[in-house]
């Protein structure tokens, strides 16, 4: 492999790894500021403790989010110098804008939450937390209007100087109508992430107590009930938004960027009205879209794209020859190409990867919704259910919804390619801005360097994912701890012998939320 | 003055803001086997910088943030010059991070004693690697004229990156030791102060002596100045320290820093890489930044939050101000029960 394809696997498996803790820290932020806030405004102890317990989940979960997404902010530079001087005058600011925003948000005042118990008055310290969540909002939609911009650069114009894009129009960049789709989107689907979690866990603590036959009318059995309606409810609630904004991005993705969505749907001739593909078979290794087999609902897909159900889809190979046309049959000769100087361009993605990571990311969300519904459906009216199947498959089934956010941003990155900037098709040819990954790659570096970064990052990551889920999973399986329930933390019922002789903080106590706090 | 020379500014400060608040918590980490003899030592080494480490952290994604954004041409030459180094570097980051969160989450003798090393091994590693990267690109990279390395994967490593690696550890380790003789109490702190005592002077001339060099290479009368600001900065530190004044110390070194590396940037400027090549390669600020509009739109958007961030930051530090020692859970009715 060439720098350009490792330095590509390096940045998919990073990002795709930075991408399973951000949904969690968006979702579960949330949802454990509104335990928090419902235990300040109602003072009952099962509040209490599922702030505490999620609470503890949210952080284990955070530090690696915070620990993988300092790698993203040097790849561009480290990886991608010729594509950061590129897009320099647009991207970087919006980084910029990110940490200064956002990230300092963030990370203060999750230091003021896990700290502050009893040391700032408590609707300070509820604030706390909020400014913490709103924190990672913000910076979701400034790291997604900076995507969001590569899919569709919008509010520049061409330095006739340099060939690269100068920044016109800040505004259109922050209001790109891709980025405000994208953004509700990646949103809801990481609210899916945190309610998947919530019912899964809780469900299997539910179904545990029972089997144990322990008091339905104490604390924690409120504390896994509340869990499961809230969870099941958000993630419910969630797929539908997911699906209404899908349809947005897709009908804007048909327009911007054609060939994705004819991919994503292995439409290989213009059809009116088309057809939406529900299976495709194809021949192994053939990116050719005739050798592509697909099972149809008829009209559907003319749907997907305009919103009616007649009018004509463009298909793979149409695009690619319109395509040619505009953009070159072959790359340029010029060194900056690396290998690829001089030769054919295809502009189709791979098919195999648009196609069935798109219907991987909606599989996967449906999977979630079905759980979702049997969870609520399980639990009404204060019924606990016992079945093996129902309560391990949907254990099971919160890994779907990180599946869905990984497939989506697979394909929408993957369906990019050849670009890196993909040209804006809403403004005319001469004036568009677009970059090819295959510019995009750092020159100066060697094959060795970034395989060295490859490997050693990808060793680390893996370590760190087995000490993460091996924590997460003991604290989990260990559930809420008696004691969490106090109505007043820092007023404990025993003795304040938490230390012992030489100060050392009791071995024992080690399950808190807040443990560190001192 | 014109927007790129405020934003070379904004940047400098970035990064000095970065090096005053990370530095006391990489040297507190890195002296834990050092000050910390007992368990509870190093827990309450780590008490102190807790609640801190992560948001001071985030001066150094903002001042990256900020290269890129106001200058992508440094960012874009000087990260691959120096690829393995600032990989290394986010290794030291990564692990440090997730020991510092790890640490508390499982109790054996043997999980805490590796955790306080990977933290250890983490800050050592993150504060030479940033400190090499410094040096090199305020006293040269082997750059060619389009701003790319020349050279193979260690050509950026030659003496400045060295320079810079130990100037900034041994900054890191008295501000860290200053910082915690006013920050702890106990045998900590009176380790603290010894150690500040016996080191300062040394810790602090390899960052003189990489402003002394730039300012020889690039200086006027004002860095000229600044130097000598800095250099009497580190004798009021140390004898403020001799007679035990922890806070007028910590005061007196920080202002060190803040003199030396005016004076690193201000020498440096308006050149953000220097070629170790060829001088007419050096690149320069106006070579590398965005456009007008980006900068003045960057301009207004700092005008308004870094005020806010300050003031959120100050008040965070306020809140925890409390000098800790060992026996914490007893006085301070402060976090729960098993908190
Ligand atoms: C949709 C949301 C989203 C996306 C697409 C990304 N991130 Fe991220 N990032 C977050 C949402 C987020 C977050 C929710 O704000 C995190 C996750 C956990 C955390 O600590 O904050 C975060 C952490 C985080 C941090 C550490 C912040 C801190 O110390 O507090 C950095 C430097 C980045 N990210 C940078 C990036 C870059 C350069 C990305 C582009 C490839 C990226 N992230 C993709
Ligand atoms: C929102 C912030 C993001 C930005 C600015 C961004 C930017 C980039 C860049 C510059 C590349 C390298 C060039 C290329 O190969 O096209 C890339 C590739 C890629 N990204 Fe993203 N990305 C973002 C988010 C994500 C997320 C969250 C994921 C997955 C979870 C992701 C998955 C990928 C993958 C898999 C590739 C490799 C694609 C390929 O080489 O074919 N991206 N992205
Ligand atoms: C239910 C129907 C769904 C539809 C119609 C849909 C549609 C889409 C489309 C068209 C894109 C590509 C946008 C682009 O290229 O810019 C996309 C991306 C994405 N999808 Fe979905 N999606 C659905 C479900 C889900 C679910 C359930 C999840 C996760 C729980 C999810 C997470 C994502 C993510 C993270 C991305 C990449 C970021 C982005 O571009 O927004 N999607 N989706």
């Amino acid at each position: 492999m060439d720098v350009l394809d490792i330095a590509r696997w390096q940045f998919g498996i990073t990002t795709v790894y930075h991408f399973l803790m951000v949904p969690l820290t968006i979702g579960l932020g949330l949802l454990v500021a509104i335990m928090h806030t419902m235990w300040v405004r109602t003072d009952k102890p099962e509040w209490l403790r599922m702030t505490r317990f999620w609470g503890r989940v949210f952080l284990i979960n955070f530090v690696l989010g915070v620990a993988t997404g300092l790698v993203q902010e040097f790849q561009f530079g480290l990886a991608w110098s010729e594509y950061s001087r590129f897009v320099g005058d647009v991207f970087g600011s919006l980084l910029a804008l990110e940490a200064l925003l956002a990230f300092f948000l963030e990370s203060t005042f999750l230091g003021l939450w896990i700290f502050g118990w009893g040391r700032i008055p408590k609707k300070v310290h509820l604030a706390a937390l909020w400014a913490a969540v709103i924190g990672s909002w913000v910076s979701a939609y400034f790291i997604i209007a900076a995507n969001s911009w590569m899919q569709h650069p919008v509010g520049v114009v061409t330095d006739d100087e340099t060939g690269r894009p100068l920044q016109v129009d800040f505004l259109a960049v922050l209001t790109n109508n891709t980025a405000l789709a994208a953004y509700a989107h990646t949103l809801v689907g990481a609210l899916m992430v945190a309610g998947s979690l919530l019912v899964g866990i809780g469900l299997w603590h539910l179904r545990k107590r029972k089997l144990a036959e322990a008091s339905t009318t104490d604390p924690d059995h409120q504390v896994w009930r509340k869990s499961v309606r809230l969870g099941g409810w958000v993630s419910l609630v969630a797929f539908v938004l997911v699906a209404v904004t899908g349809d947005i991005q897709a009908k804007l993705m048909y327009h911007q960027q054609p060939l994705k969505m004819s991919s994503a749907e292995a439409l290989c001739e213009t059809e009116a009205p088309a057809s939406f593909s529900i299976f495709a078979f194809g021949k192994f290794g053939s990116n050719e879209c005739d050798d592509v087999h697909s099972i149809t609902v008829p009209y559907l897909l003319s749907y997907l794209a305009n919103g009616d159900f007649s009018s004509a889809v463009p298909g793979v190979n149409e695009l690619q020859e319109r395509y040619e046309e505009v953009y070159g049959a072959t790359y340029p000769d010029d060194p900056s190409f690396g290998n690829k100087a001089g030769e054919a361009i295809d502009y189709t993605p791979l098919l195999a990867v648009t196609y069935w990571n798109f219907r991987l990311m909606i599989g996967m969300g449906g999977v979630a919704a079905a759980v979702a519904a049997y969870a609520l459906w399980s639990t009404r009216r204060g019924r606990v259910p016992t079945s093996r199947i129902g309560v391990y498959g949907s254990l099971l089934a919160v890994g779907a919804p990180f599946v869905a956010n990984a497939s989506g941003w697979i394909f929408t990155e993957m369906g990019r390619q050849p670009f890196v900037v993909h040209p804006n098709p809403d403004v005319a040819v001469e004036d568009q801005v677009y970059f090819f990954t295959a510019q995009a790659v750092s020159p100066g570096i060697s094959a060795a360097e970034v395989w060295t970064s490859l490997i050693g990052l990808t060793l680390v990551y893996g370590a760190l994912a087995v000490v993460e889920l091996w924590l997460i999973v003991r604290f989990v399986r260990r559930g809420v701890t008696s004691g969490d329930g106090h109505a007043t933390p820092g007023f404990s019922p025993e003795p304040p012998d938490d230390d012992t002789g030489d100060g050392a903080p009791r071995r024992d106590r080690d399950d808190d939320v807040l443990q560190f706090a001192h | 003055m014109d927007l790129q020379t405020v934003w070379f500014a904004a940047v400098a400060l970035l990064w000095i803001g970065f090096l005053l608040l990370e530095g006391f918590d990489f040297g507190v980490a890195a002296l834990l086997p050092v000050l910390g003899r007992k368990p509870a030592d190093r827990h309450l080494m780590l008490r102190s910088i807790g609640p801190l480490w992560d948001g001071n952290e985030v001066w150094l994604i903002t001042a990256v943030g900020a290269v890129f954004a106001a200058f992508p041409g440094w960012y874009a030459s000087w990260l691959p010059s120096l690829y393995l180094p600032f990989v290394l570097v986010l290794f030291g980051l990564i692990i440090r991070a997730v020991a510092f969160e790890w640490r508390h989450s499982h109790h054996t003798e043997q999980w805490d004693a590796t955790w306080t090393r990977v933290i250890v091994a983490g800050s050592l590693i993150a504060s030479l690697g940033i400190g090499a990267a410094l040096g090199a690109t305020t006293l040269g990279l082997p750059i060619d004229d389009a701003g790319n390395r020349v050279g193979g994967a260690f050509s950026g490593l030659s003496w400045p990156a060295l320079l810079g690696a130990v100037a900034v550890l041994g900054f890191s380790l008295v501000h860290g030791a200053l910082f915690l003789a006013l920050k702890v109490d106990g045998d900590v702190r009176t380790r603290a102060r010894q150690f500040a005592v016996r080191w300062t002077p040394v810790a602090a001339i390899p960052l003189l002596v990489w402003a002394g060099l730039t300012h020889l290479r690039y200086g006027t009368t004002v860095t000229a100045v600044l130097w000598l600001v800095a250099a009497l900065s580190v004798m009021v530190a140390w004898a403020r320290i001799r007679v035990g004044r922890e806070g007028q110390a910590f005061a007196a070194w920080g202002a060190m820093l803040v003199a030396a590396a005016a004076t690193i940037f201000g020498a440096a400027y308006p050149v953000v890489v220097p070629s170790t090549i060829d001088p007419a390669f050096d690149l320069t600020i106006a070579e590398a930044s965005v456009s007008d509009y980006t900068l003045t739109v960057m301009t207004w958007a700092a005008a308004v939050g870094l005020p806010v961030v300050l003031g959120y930051q100050a008040w965070t530090y306020w809140v925890f101000r409390k000098r800790l020692t060992a026996e914490p859970v007893h006085e301070e009715p402060a976090a729960p029960a098993h908190a």
